[in-house]
Formats: structure tokens, C-alpha cells, sequence
């Protein structure tokens, strides 16, 4: 890219030869604008020093393209039945076999990525959202409001998390829309407390002093200035956490208060399996390995995105 | 200290209150009708039902029911089941918490005498071989839904080597494949942090002070690394332990085993409500009081805790 593409499109000056001539505050900007690109540079180069990240990078990319294009790449119609093939095993036309039903396994599974990584990364957005808001605004005002929220916090963390979420399901009725929301709902506790702790060391750092000096308001404070500090172990923890949201959904699924049938989802996919585990045992055999993979990639992928954001936890 | 005990003892209290408060209100809003749920497929006439609702106060206002149930638990009286009829619920939960509590008690063993061991030395032997081996095996052990594993141990070793029952408590035989099961995921998670642990211990100055007057590596991983790095992860365990007995509800429905899980899945499948209250009340009980007791513990070795 040219330098006058590059200030044409930021409005900034960006390279040292027309920076030279400018005046000092231009030259402040230009520094800030390169310290930024390096940062952003040095954790790319992070993340990617750990190899098993990328491998899993690739692999969750792979997944969102399964679940985008999932009616052009499966090989039939998740939900067709065809009687004559009832628990067929793996063939040159049914790779993965058909179910019990006779329904087509890999179409099923490659299906499935939809309900996986919508309930991955929605639940998780949801909890995201609640707990940064709810923890920020705990440590940002302290005393008795911080109080309230954080027994509140300690409550919730007390349940016991699939217990809470087999009832909840229950209560509000077991289905895609709210097996995303209940699970949203119920694992912000977390969040919640980073937020919190972080918060509350940078409250009292001079850039908040300053804000609060030139009449900013709390809201501005908080939105502006505290939420966008402390977000960096939200993203590694949020990282980190859906992999074990996808296997939570497959739990309530398979015991059956999760997503319904006949929604293709791997975790309805195992509970069909296990009941004919004698006869045709590679209906549950599919849909474990594509959670397990699909859990590993988003692990790893988080490992990497650890290193990269907070090179002190490096583990 | 004591100000420090007596301040979280009482949020303990004020968080069991909150527990109590919102696993009543679920419940409260459980959709259908208790009494008609409890004849079953019994036909019953309005008038009838009507005076099961009346003998279980289905019909008083929520704060009159809260306050019945809850006095009756300080008490120790958990009440009778509504779908087991006669069936007191401590006496139900007795039996199965005894039951998920071996299961429990045999697959920490098993992780703990496997995991202590794999992290310390994956620290010690740092990018070696074994190192890696071992990490990937512990990533490997977290992200393999614990459920499926046992449905697989279930094709291999009961269906087609025919070594082990599918389900059941009835012999020892039955313990192997859910003990088993429950111990890779804690095993993977544990081996993990204690590896963690004991790389931050090893960075530390008195290690490096131990090496210097001409310890043996040996001698100062066994004297001075395995004690320091213990200790983060004894009062992680204790976290965790509490979370274990409710972490089993899948694993019990897998293997049919009749335990905490079980009965749990049972009861809110059932809709028995009271059975359900019960054990959600007492399970964040044991996550409460648990944590205290790791509170106090680590505030008793670091003064540091104390004042914040």
C-alpha cells in the first residue's frame, strides 16, 4: 500500500517522510499510529509462534464455512429419511453411514457446525455483554452497589452450572433460542469478576482522574475509558470458554433439554446413538469426534490468543 | 483473622439465603400443574385435585410456601417426595449421594496419584518430549466430551469385548468404566495446573538460591519445588471438589448409575420439585461452605488475603 493511499484513507499522516515537515502534534499522531500497527503486528507474531493456534484458526474458519454454505456442501438433505437405509454403515454414497432413521450422518454433522458455533458464540457473546457490564459497573462504583453485584456474582457461581441449566431449560421450555439464552444467562459470573478486579486498579490510574476532572460522566467513564482497558482477559477468557459452551449444548441435548429433534445437532446426534450403540454403534461415533475437534480447535486457538494478548500467563 | 472469618461466614450465609430465594422461584415457575403431575395418568376428579393442592399448600401465596420450605431445611427435614409418595427426600438423596460420592471419591484418587505426578515432571522436563506428549494428551483430555468417551468404552469393552456390564452398580465390574470416565477429564484439567504451578515455582529466586549451593536437581524438586507448587493447586482442588459431585449428572444417565445425578434428572423430568429444591439447595451448600473453608485456609497461610 502507498503512503498516499494509506493518509488518503486515515486522514493521518503515516510515514516518517511527510510526518518530517509536519508540525509536533502531527509527528505525536504519526508515532502513535505506528505504535499501534506494530502492537498489532507483535501479536499477530505471537500468536502465530504457537503453531497449534493457527492449525486451529484454520479448523474454526473451516467450521464457519461449513455452517454458512452447510445446504451446498452436504451431500443430502439432513432431514430426509430413507427407511431401506436404517443404520447403514459407512458406504462410498453415505460416508458416515446413515442413522437410525436412515437419515445421511454427514449431512447431519456438517449441519450441526450451525447449531454448535451459534450456540458457542452466542451464549457467549450474551454472557460477555452481561458480565462486562455488570462487573465494570461493580468495580467502578464500589461500596454498596459493588457489594450487591458481587454476592450476587457469588451466588450464581455457587450453582451448580448443569444442574441450573437442566432447570432453567425446563422452566422455560427446552429449544435452540433458549438453550443459547439460558446458557448466555448463566455464565457471565466469570466475566463479571475479571471485569471487577480489572477495574478496580485502573479506577484510581490518572486517565480516569483526568476524565472524571474535565466533567465526564460515570457512563462515558465506564463505557469509554474502563471497559475498553479491561478487556483484554474478557476476549482470552471468552476464548477459552467456548469450547466448553459447545459442551454444555451437547450435554443438554443429549439428555434431552437441550436443542429438539429433529434439529440436526451432535449432541441430539449422540442421544439417538446411544441407544442402538449395539447394533450400529458408528451413529454416536461421528458427532463425538466433530465436538471433540471442534472444542479442541477453539481451545487452542485461545492458548494462542493468551500468548499473544498477555505474554505473562504464557503457560 | 477473626473479623476476616466472621465477614465471610456471614456472606456465606447472605449467599445460601439468595440460593434458596432463586432455586424456590424457578421452581415457583415451573411450568404445569404439581398436582396433576403427581396423579400421573390417574383419573381424577377437580375436587380431588383440589385437595392434594390444598394438603401440599399449593394454594398459599409464595412467601407463606418459601417460608414453610425453608424453615423445615434449617431444621433438617427436607420433606416427602410428591411422585414417590411416603418417600422422605433426605433418606433418597442419603442413598445417592452415597453412591455418586464413591464413584466420586475412586476417580479423584485415580486423577489426583496420576496427575500430580505427569504435571510436576512435565514442568521439571520442560519441552521435552515427555513435556509435549503429556500437554497434548491433557488438551486432548478437556476438550473430548467425557459422555461420549464413556459411550465409547461402553461399544468397546461391553459390546464387543463383553469384559464389562454396561450399566450398573451391582459388581465391581460396574465401577470401572464411569471411574474411569470421570477421571480423564479431572486428570487432563489437574495435570495441566499443576504443571502451570510448578513452572511459576521453579522461576522463583530460592530455587535458583537451592541450585547454587549444589543441591541435586532431584533433591531440590522434591524438597522445594513439589511443596511450593502443591499449594495453589490444594486450594484450586478445593474449588473444585464442590463442583465434582454435580459434574456426574451426565456420566450417572450414561452408565444408569443410581446416584446424585440421576435422581436429579429423574426428578426434574418428573417434576418433582421438592426432590430437585433439595438437592440444588444442598449441592450449593457444599459449593459454598467449600468455599470458606478454602478462603480461610489459604487467608490462614497468606497473610496478604487477609486485608483485601
Amino acid at each position: 500500500m502507498s503512503s498516499t493511499q494509506r493518509s488518503s484513507t486515515t486522514s493521518q499522516p503515516s510515514i516518517a517522510g511527510t510526518s518530517r515537515t509536519a508540525s509536533t502534534r502531527d509527528v505525536s499522531l504519526d508515532v502513535d499510529y505506528d505504535v499501534q500497527r506494530n502492537q498489532r503486528v507483535e501479536t499477530w507474531r505471537r500468536f502465530t509462534r504457537y503453531k497449534p493456534a493457527i492449525l486451529g484458526l484454520g479448523f474454526v474458519s473451516m467450521l464457519v464455512m461449513l455452517a454458512v454454505f452447510s445446504p451446498l456442501i452436504a451431500p443430502y438433505n439432513p432431514d430426509a429419511v430413507d427407511t431401506t437405509l436404517r443404520g447403514a454403515a459407512p458406504s462410498r454414497e453415505h460416508w458416515l453411514g446413515n442413522d437410525d432413521i436412515g437419515r445421511d450422518i454427514l449431512s447431519r454433522i456438517v449441519y450441526g457446525t450451525r447449531i454448535a458455533l451459534l450456540v458457542g458464540i452466542g451464549a457467549t457473546s450474551i454472557a460477555v455483554t452481561i458480565g462486562v457490564l455488570i462487573g465494570a459497573t461493580a468495580g467502578y462504583f464500589g461500596g454498596k452497589i459493588d457489594f450487591a453485584l458481587s454476592r450476587l456474582i457469588d451466588t450464581l457461581m455457587a450453582f451448580p452450572l448443569l444442574a441450573l441449566l437442566l432447570t432453567l431449560s425446563t422452566v422455560f421450555g427446552p429449544s435452540l433460542r433458549n438453550v443459547v439464552i439460558v446458557i448466555g444467562c448463566t455464565v457471565w459470573a466469570s466475566y463479571a469478576r475479571v471485569v471487577r478486579a480489572e477495574v478496580l486498579s485502573l479506577r484510581e490510574r490518572d486517565f480516569i482522574l483526568a476524565a472524571r476532572a474535565v466533567g465526564t460522566t460515570d457512563r462515558a467513564i465506564i463505557t469509554r475509558h474502563l471497559i475498553p482497558n479491561a478487556l483484554g482477559p474478557v476476549i482470552i477468557l471468552a476464548s477459552l470458554a467456548v469450547g466448553g459452551i459447545i459442551i454444555l449444548e451437547s450435554a443438554l441435548s443429549f439428555l434431552g433439554l437441550g436443542v429438539q429433534r429433529p434439529t440436526a445437532s451432535w449432541g441430539t446426534m449422540l442421544s439417538d446413538g446411544r441407544d442402538y450403540l449395539r447394533n450400529y454403534p458408528h451413529i454416536a461415533i461421528a458427532p463425538g469426534i466433530a465436538i471433540a475437534l471442534t472444542v479442541l480447535a477453539f481451545n487452542v486457538m485461545g492458548d494462542g490468543l493468551r500468548d499473544a494478548l498477555d505474554p505473562r500467563q504464557k503457560s | 483473622m477473626s473479623s476476616y472469618i466472621a465477614n465471610r461466614l456471614l456472606q456465606g450465609v447472605l449467599v445460601l439465603f439468595l440460593v434458596s430465594l432463586l432455586t424456590f422461584f424457578v421452581m415457583y415457575f415451573m411450568p404445569g400443574d404439581p398436582a396433576r403431575n403427581m396423579v400421573g395418568q390417574t383419573r381424577v376428579s377437580e375436587v380431588q385435585l383440589e385437595a392434594i393442592r390444598e394438603k401440599w399448600s399449593l394454594n398459599d401465596p409464595w412467601y407463606l410456601r418459601y417460608w414453610e420450605w425453608i424453615s423445615n431445611v434449617v431444621t433438617g427435614d427436607l420433606g416427602t417426595s410428591m411422585s414417590r409418595p411416603g418417600m422422605a427426600i433426605s433418606e433418597m438423596i442419603g442413598e445417592a449421594a452415597t453412591m455418586t460420592l464413591r464413584l466420586n471419591a475412586l476417580s479423584f484418587v485415580i486423577s489426583l496419584s496420576i496427575a500430580l505426578p505427569v504435571g510436576i515432571l512435565a514442568a521439571v522436563k520442560r519441552y521435552s518430549i515427555f513435556d509435549y506428549f503429556s500437554m497434548f494428551g491433557s488438551t486432548l483430555g478437556v476438550a473430548i466430551p467425557n459422555y461420549w468417551i464413556g459411550l465409547m468404552g461402553i461399544v468397546i469393552f461391553s459390546v464387543h469385548l463383553g469384559w464389562l456390564p454396561p450399566y450398573g452398580s451391582d459388581t465391581w465390574k460396574g465401577y470401572i468404566l464411569p471411574v474411569l470416565v470421570l477421571s480423564i477429564e479431572e486428570m487432563a484439567a489437574l495435570a495441566r495446573l499443576t504443571r502451570g504451578a510448578t513452572i511459576e515455582v521453579l522461576s522463583q529466586d530460592y530455587v535458583t538460591t537451592a541450585r547454587a549451593k549444589g543441591l541435586s536437581q532431584r533433591l531440590v524438586v522434591v524438597r522445594h519445588v513439589v511443596r511450593n507448587a502443591l499449594l495453589p493447586v490444594i486450594t484450586l482442588l478445593g474449588y473444585r471438589m464442590a463442583f465434582i459431585l454435580s459434574g456426574t449428572i451426565v456420566i450417572e444417565s450414561v452408565f444408569a448409575w443410581p446416584g446424585l445425578g440421576r435422581l436429579f434428572y429423574q426428578s426434574i423430568t418428573s417434576q418433582d420439585l421438592q426432590v430437585v429444591q433439595a438437592i440444588v439447595l444442598l449441592l450449593t451448600a457444599l459449593v459454598v461452605v467449600m468455599n470458606i473453608l478454602t478462603d480461610l485456609t489459604y487467608a490462614f497461610i497468606d497473610p496478604r488475603v487477609r486485608v483485601g
